[in-house]
């Protein structure tokens, strides 16, 4: 089962995720279209640029930007949730240890296993701070399909039980084994469901800084738009 | 009463079809007949498929509903935060529905969907500000009503609107005659107090080439001699066009996709007509936005630029006052509590709020100037924008949207609110009506003009 799960398994998932994102990624600016988008977007590359540069920088930073600051709960939940999710999957001690026994290659640095269960915790808690704010939230409830609730489950699976494992409650191999199944459920759903947005996130916010940065302004005011 | 077919998927064409068009006050039989208009459902999917492209296609589909842009729009905060106003929620349950079902929509489904892109969107981008996504769901709502002009399910002023263009090239019947004569006989009016103020027409190779909105001609003829006054004492060599002079684009808010092109074609050869060094359109955000922004799109150029360099009337304020081809006498500078509303077109979406403050530099005495809270490209739509200020079938919905500017101006304290734009000035002057505030509203030519020192060779022989 451990074989086949971190063998065949794993391969698949990580192909269709790395793969199947990729396409999606390359898919979308193929898709582009100065025209029907009224960008010129090959016209201006200095402007594009920096405008799509901008445009993905001051999103990823907490409270760096108009929407974040409007919105403090959101901004923490959203952060707790993302920093985790994505750190600890390559950076997590038992992953990479798992990773460098795959393809012989080490990443830069492992988190400690510290380090590692905080992060874990605040996936958890980011997870149910976004939760209770579907639910409670009429601008978010009215919006809330039964789907997201699902794709919030499937994000934060692999970390309830990577914990579970880790803190060995019960049988740590069940554990082990849900979570490797959790983790590579979420790899192959990823680029077919919402979590394309692991990609799409930036390839929209590039998009939109570079219509800000090109046509919108970016050439005129000295600053560009304040995100 | 008039009678024949007023509502149908044709656009107008003809004088005859806009006169009927017309008698038919407030469109009362044109929106009894679009109940009775048919989806040519399987004409939608096809234009969604060649036109619905990956940009809107992944907003649509990434799209996190988290609500963040629920306080980023006017509309839901001054309706009491109603969930239905969300701008997520109005773009998923319209066009997000029409592509889920992919095309397959009925007659009742496209009125509400009207409704919604006309009555709760101006389309003013100010929740792609604060969508983690970026996702732009004015944008997206521009698109929708392109594919519900389309259909014919469109608001009977946007109709006639995009009609007036395809038929005279401007927003109003306004010939170029007409314009013409206006325009020099106003200038007659204030050659007294301006010797020789001329109104140069079809001069090739001049500085500037100013247009203007058909509603100078029509309703406001003043603001022609304040602009043709300004620039006679700047000393620019300046032109208008015989054809082609008109800059505003209601077919940009009817989503009349082929009059957009239709009017901005008429401007762009006046340019390559005349040759100007640059084109100056006169104090109107949605014109600069359908002429200088979107309007190389709708003509195909590739370097999403006029054929010529082509700037805001705020922009050659600015830099008359700067270089200074006009020069403001600090006696008559404002002294009184004053506040700017930022346009949505020229700000948000053309980056020109610097620009404006500037000028107030020059303008106001120092202490004198608020600015509204928020302000620049996050400022709030002034609750008119995006043709909402035309449409009658939902004036009730502009005027509860207007409490948010309101309450804005209200906070500066300001007894003067400044409005370089034809659509802010017309939503201030209504809320000043609806909610007796007690403020004056004003474009910046009829003030500049009072405040410019006149050069002592231009004075009048006394």
């Amino acid at each position: 089962m451990y074989k086949f799960l971190t063998g065949f398994m794993f391969w698949i998932s990580v192909s269709i995720f790395f793969i199947g994102l990729f396409v999606r990624f390359i898919l979308y600016f193929k898709g582009l279209d100065w025209r029907l988008d009224r960008v010129a977007y090959k016209a201006y590359p200095f402007y594009g640029i920096k405008g799509a540069l901008k445009s993905v920088f001051k999103w990823m930073i907490p409270f760096l930007t108009h929407g974040w600051r409007q919105q403090s709960f959101m901004t923490i939940a959203f952060f707790a949730f993302h920093i985790g999710a994505v750190i600890v999957p390559f950076f997590g001690l038992a992953h990479n240890i798992f990773i460098r026994s795959k393809i012989c290659i080490s990443l830069p640095f492992t988190l400690n296993q510290l380090t590692t269960d905080i992060l874990s915790w605040l996936v958890i808690i980011g997870a149910v701070m976004l939760t209770i704010r579907r639910l409670v939230l009429p601008q978010a409830k009215i919006l809330t399909k039964k789907s997201d609730y699902f794709i919030l489950f499937l994000s934060v699976a692999p970390f309830i039980t990577g914990l579970c494992a880790r803190y060995e409650v019960g049988n740590y191999l069940f554990w082990l084994y849900f979570h490797i199944i959790c983790g590579e459920a979420l790899l192959i759903a990823a680029p077919f469901t919402k979590l394309s947005h692991f990609v799409l996130f930036f390839a929209s916010r590039i998009q939109l800084g570079m219509d800000y940065g090109i046509k919108r302004g970016g050439m005129k005011s000295k600053r560009g738009i304040n995100w | 009463m008039c009678s024949g077919k007023l509502c149908s998927k044709e656009p107008v064409k003809t004088k005859e079809q806009l006169r009927t068009l017309l008698k038919d006050t407030s469109g009362k039989l044109y929106y009894k007949q679009m109940q009775d208009l048919e989806v040519d459902t399987d004409l939608l999917w096809k234009t969604i498929r060649t036109t619905l492209k990956s940009r809107i296609k992944t907003w649509l589909e990434i799209c996190s509903r988290c609500g963040m842009c629920a306080e980023s729009c006017f509309f839901y905060l001054a309706n009491d935060k109603d969930p239905t106003q969300v701008p997520s929620y109005k773009i998923q349950s319209t066009l997000g529905e029409i592509v889920r079902r992919k095309g397959k929509v009925d007659n009742a489904f496209m009125r509400t969907t009207m409704d919604v892109a006309w009555g709760k969107c101006t389309c003013c981008n100010r929740c792609a500000m604060y969508c983690p996504n970026g996702i732009d769901t004015g944008a997206m709502f521009s698109y929708l009503r392109g594919l519900l002009y389309l259909q014919g399910f469109v608001p009977w002023e946007m109709k006639i609107g995009a009609g007036m263009h395809r038929i005279y090239y401007a927003q109003m019947d306004v010939t170029d005659e007409e314009f013409i004569e206006t325009f020099e006989w106003i200038a007659e009016e204030y050659e007294e107090d301006y010797p020789n103020l001329k109104i140069p027409v079809d001069v090739k190779n001049a500085d500037i080439l100013y247009t203007i909105n058909a509603r100078e001609v029509k309703h406001y003829p003043e603001d022609l001699a304040y602009a043709a006054i300004l620039f006679h004492l700047a000393g620019e060599n300046w032109t208008v066009t015989s054809k082609g002079w008109e800059e505003t684009s209601l077919a940009m808010f009817a989503g009349d996709w082929e009059a957009c092109k239709i009017q901005v074609k008429q401007v762009y050869e006046a340019m390559e007509r005349l040759k100007p060094k640059r084109m100056i359109g006169t104090e109107c955000g949605h014109a600069h936005r359908a002429t200088v922004i979107e309007g190389p799109y709708w003509m195909g150029r590739k370097d999403g630029k006029p054929p010529v360099e082509s700037i805001h009337y705020v922009e050659w304020i600015a830099e008359a006052l700067r270089t200074g081809k006009l020069k403001i006498n600090p006696e008559k500078r404002i002294k009184t509590p004053v506040t700017i509303q930022d346009s949505c077109n020229y700000v948000r979406n053309g980056g020109l709020k610097d620009i404006t403050r500037e000028i107030i530099g020059y303008m106001v005495e120092p202490g004198y100037f608020v600015d509204m809270e928020p302000n620049g490209e996050n400022n709030f739509c002034c609750g008119g924008g995006g043709g909402f200020n035309g449409i009658g079938l939902y004036r009730d919905w502009r005027n509860k949207g207007f409490t948010i500017k309101r309450d804005q101006i209200i906070k500066t304290g300001a007894k003067l609110v400044l409005t370089p734009c034809h659509n802010c000035w017309d939503a201030i002057r209504d809320i000043e009506e609806v909610f007796k505030m007690g403020i004056n509203w004003s474009f910046l030519k009829p003030l500049l003009v009072n405040m410019v020192e006149i050069p002592e060779s231009m004075k009048p022989a006394s």
